[in-house]
C-alpha cells in the first residue's frame, strides 16, 4: 500500500504532514509508540527541508511517500524534492553537552533521526532528489 | 495548535503546556519559560500533562536554560508526561538531564529538594 501527501514547505504545514501519518500507519496496525517514534523523526526530516532547502517558502511543494507491504517487517518513507539536498549521513551532529553548553535550540533533531530511523539513503532520479527513511517494526 | 497557561502556586510559577510543540511553537514555550525567569521564579513547574506532541525543537528550548539555571539557582521540574512524551525525551537521553516527575506532588516535593 502506497500513501502520498503533497506539501507547501510552510512549517505551519508540520501538523498535517503528522496527522497524515498517524493515520496512515494507524489502518496498518503499526503499535502507537513506533507510530509516534516515526512521526517524530519525519516531522524532523520535513521541517530541515522546509527551513533549510526551501527558507519557509509555501508555494515549493515537495512529496511525501509511505510505502507499506503487509509481507515485509519494514515501513519505507520517501521525501521528494527538486530543491537542494542536505545529506544528514555527512552531518556531524553536535554532542549533547555542547547543545547545552552553546546553549543551542538545534541540533537534536538528527540525532532523533539517527536514533528512530534504521537506514537513510538519498538517491537521484531526473531531476530529484529522494531521501528514503527505512523504519524496521515488530510485527 | 498551542496553548501555555501560566498560573503561580506555593511560591512556584506552573507551565501549563496545552496541544503539540514543534518547530512552529516551540518559540512560545521559550517565550513562557523566558517571562518566568524574568520575573524571578526561582521554582518553576512545567505541567505536561496535556501536551500531545514535542518534536526536537521543544526539547531544544529546555535543554537552551539547563546551563542559565545552574547560574541563577532556578529549579524547574517537568511532570505529567504521557507515555509518548516522555519516550521522546528518553530517545536522547534528556530524561537523564533535566528534572522529570510523574505527577504534580511527586514534582512539588522534588523542586523543594532541588531548591536546599
Amino acid at each position: 500500500m502506497n500513501y502520498k501527501y503533497r506539501v507547501g514547505c510552510s512549517i505551519e504545514n508540520l501538523k498535517g504532514v503528522r496527522d497524515f501519518i498517524r493515520k496512515s500507519l494507524k489502518a496498518h496496525h503499526v503499535p502507537d509508540l513506533e507510530i509516534s517514534e516515526m512521526v517524530l523523526a519525519l516531522d524532523e526530516m520535513c521541517s530541515n527541508l522546509m527551513i533549510h532547502a526551501h527558507h519557509c517558502n509555501a508555494n515549493d511543494l515537495f512529496e511525501l511517500r509511505i510505502i507499506i507491504d503487509k509481507d515485509k517487517p519494514y515501513i519505507i518513507f520517501e521525501l521528494v524534492d527538486d530543491g537542494t539536498v542536505f545529506d544528514i549521513n555527512e552531518f556531524c551532529e553536535p554532542s549533547i553537552d555542547n547543545i547545552v553548553h552553546q546553549k543551542r535550540k538545534g541540533g537534536l533533531g538528527i540525532r532523533l533521526v539517527k536514533s528512530i530511523m534504521d537506514k537513510i539513503e538519498y538517491k537521484a532520479s531526473q531531476g530529484q532528489t529522494v531521501c528514503r527513511l527505512t523504519k524496521n517494526i515488530n510485527k | 495548535m498551542i496553548h501555555i497557561k501560566r498560573l503561580q502556586e506555593d511560591g512556584a510559577d506552573v507551565i501549563a503546556i496545552i496541544g503539540e510543540i514543534d518547530a512552529s511553537s516551540s518559540i512560545e514555550l521559550d517565550l513562557a519559560i523566558a517571562k518566568s525567569v524574568g520575573e524571578g521564579y526561582e521554582k518553576i513547574l512545567v505541567d505536561c500533562s496535556a501536551l500531545e506532541y514535542i518534536s526536537s525543537a521543544g526539547l531544544g528550548v529546555f535543554m537552551s536554560y539547563i546551563d542559565e539555571f545552574k547560574d541563577k539557582k532556578i529549579a524547574m521540574v517537568l511532570y505529567g508526561m504521557s507515555d509518548k512524551v516522555a519516550n521522546t525525551f528518553q530517545i536522547l537521553g534528556l530524561d537523564e538531564l533535566l528534572h522529570i516527575a510523574k505527577d504534580k506532588s511527586e514534582a512539588k516535593a522534588m523542586i523543594n529538594e532541588l531548591q536546599v
